[in-house]
């Protein structure tokens, strides 16, 4: 079902990892996309997912979890793999028919799969252990720089926080309608393509209406509540960097310089 | 004979093996007869919703079954598929489930998917119409610019009109106003005796179910806590008012006048059973 999708989800709960402060978390994700990326060896590939593992069993987010989000890009994952396997020079193992596995194939098969999972997993963790809107909030103060060259800072991260919120509630309202045509036998499984796609009108019409509806309310409760932007808006919770954030940071610099340090002897 | 539907042990749990896990329903043992009008009560998230999605096969049950004319829904595919079309249910606000061009087809998108003739299909959709009110001239209208009371109206002709054998409806009235809520009765009343069929009815207004339904059921935290008739259900008031629930405001007044010594029948639950108790209580009193 529907229902199922965790992607992008929030997992609530008081672990060290939930307790860090957004900002500490988003320049982490960074950190640990640059890390992957700069990674060249099985060592560099290891102290990587050792600190993923790490992270993972601090914020006790069950396996399970981070499975069923990945089913989604499963197909992608498969493709890359494949992909991979069939189209790497290198050294033959073995050939049938139109396909060679050459044994760099095999290598870097294993290591794109790897990789894409750690990257995902590494990043859903993100949005596991941060609510959307200290996730927001994070981004925020972390981009005001920006605001000096006039980036509408404020506003975009009040849309993404809004779209953040109502993923969940257009889910739920997704699998509303569609049990409400299912009810009235309509059927989305079977068919051919063009079946199917004809099949999906009776849900995205009445979607498309109640979001347009729902924006509507939201706009009109906003300024009800005096919304009007950014400016001289002050804040309940202000963020504020604990002890534990400048460790995790200051820990976040030493593991990059160690992976790209490992990486650079092609370790 | 078997009756039309029937649980048998059902029970569900939403979001199993997640840290959202929560039992909805438990060990459901219900049972359904033809031509019944049937009302569900219970507080708010105590399983109503859930319970009626799993007699039409929208939700599979995770332990228990639900059985048609003695039959498991879930027992072949083109059985549950059947099931979908014979009880027939209505959301709460199935106003936001419209989608077509015109009313004309958004009733006639169930019958339809049943793969009936044209001709059938068009005699449905206008009998339908009829048996919720809604005019002729109004059939070719956009459901879009209809009032709220009208769409609703649309939607449940929408399920009518697969006539089906058991009407599932939950809270058909919740949000309308005294006219549009008994309009409303009336038609799905008038459908239940032109068809015979059985109604089953999720409401939060005792008034409502107190004059419309033959056999009450109230659930409580995901279990069926009571069953019988309102009349029986009724005189409970200590135990339902302990569930959050609530008995009708005339059977409240008369409880009262019990309570201030007043010799009252107290199993009333409409005005005009009130009217005629009181009668009654006023001849005896006369002859005395
Ligand atoms: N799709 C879902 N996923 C997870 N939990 C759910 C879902 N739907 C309902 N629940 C939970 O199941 C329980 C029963 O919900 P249900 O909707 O059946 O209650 P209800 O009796 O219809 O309530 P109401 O009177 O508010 O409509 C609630 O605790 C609810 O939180
Ligand atoms: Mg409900």
């Amino acid at each position: 079902m529907l229902k199922d999708i965790t992607l992008g989800q929030y997992f609530p709960g008081n672990t060290p990892v939930h307790r860090l402060d957004p900002r500490t978390k988003l320049i982490l994700v960074v950190v640990y996309i640059v890390a992957l990326f700069s990674a060249g060896g099985v060592v560099s590939y290891a102290v990587v997912l050792a600190a993923l593992a790490a992270v993972v069993v601090l914020s006790k987010i069950k396996l399970k979890v981070i499975a069923k989000s990945m089913k989604p890009l499963l197909f992608i994952i498969v493709l890359t793999g494949l992909l991979n396997l069939f189209y790497s020079q290198g050294t033959p193992l073995v050939s049938f028919w139109i396909f060679t596995i050459t044994r760099e194939g095999v290598f870097n098969a294993v290591f794109m799969i790897l990789r894409i999972s750690m990257l995902i997993t590494g990043t859903f963790m993100l949005t596991y252990t941060t609510s959307p809107i200290a996730l927001t909030d994070g981004l925020e103060k972390l981009l005001n720089p920006l605001k000096r060259i006039r980036v509408p800072v404020h506003e975009l991260a009040m849309m993404m926080c809004i779209a953040l919120r109502f993923i969940p509630t257009l889910i739920e309202e997704t699998d509303k309608i569609m049990n409400a045509q299912k009810a009235r036998g309509a059927d989305f499984e079977t068919g051919s393509l063009m079946q199917r796609a004809k099949a999906l009108i009776p849900i995205l019409v009445p979607l498309f209406i109640s979001s347009f509806r729902r924006a509507d309310e939201l706009a009109v409760a906003m300024e009800c509540r005096c919304y009007h932007g950014g400016d001289g808006r002050t804040r309940l919770k202000e963020l504020v960097y604990q002890t534990m954030d400048y460790v995790t940071l200051i820990g976040g610099v030493v593991f990059l310089a160690g992976v790209i340090a490992l990486g650079h002897f092609g370790l | 004979m078997t009756p039309i539907l029937q649980t048998r042990d059902l029970t569900h749990t939403y979001g199993a093996g997640t840290p959202f896990e929560s039992d909805a329903i438990q060990q459901v043992n219900l049972s359904f007869e033809r031509g019944e009008f049937v009302g569900i009560i219970g507080h708010t998230g105590s399983g109503k919703s859930t319970l009626i999605q799993h007699l039409n096969g929208l939700l599979k049950p995770t332990g228990g079954d639900v059985l048609l004319d003695g039959r498991s829904i879930w027992s072949d595919k083109k059985f549950t598929r059947e099931t979908r079309f014979r009880v027939g249910l209505v959301f709460q606000y199935p106003e936001y489930q419209l989608f077509e061009e015109t009313v004309y087809q958004d009733i006639a998108f169930g019958p339809k998917n049943m793969g009936l003739k044209q001709d059938e299909i068009d005699q449905r959709v206008r009998r339908a119409a009829s048996f919720v009110g809604i005019p002729e001239e109004n059939l070719e209208k956009s459901p879009f610019e209809l009032s709220g009371g009208q769409k609703r109206r649309v939607a449940i002709a929408g399920v009518i009109a697969m006539e089906p054998d058991v009407l599932i409806l939950d809270e058909p009235t919740a949000g309308l106003d005294p006219v549009g809520r008994e309009g409303i009765l009336a038609n799905i009343r008038a459908y239940q005796a032109a068809q015979n069929a059985t109604v089953i009815m999720v409401s939060h207004s005792m008034e409502e179910i107190a004059s419309n339904v033959s056999r009450l059921i109230v659930m409580n935290h995901g279990r069926v806590a009571m069953t019988g008739a309102p009349r029986e259900v009724f005189t409970r008031s200590k135990e339902l008012i302990s569930m959050g629930l609530d008995i009708p405001q005339i059977t409240q007044v008369f409880l009262r006048m019990r309570d201030m010594g007043l010799p009252v029948d107290t199993s009333v639950f409409t005005v005009e059973q009130a009217l005629e108790s009181l009668l009654t209580l006023r001849g005896g009193k006369g002859h005395a």
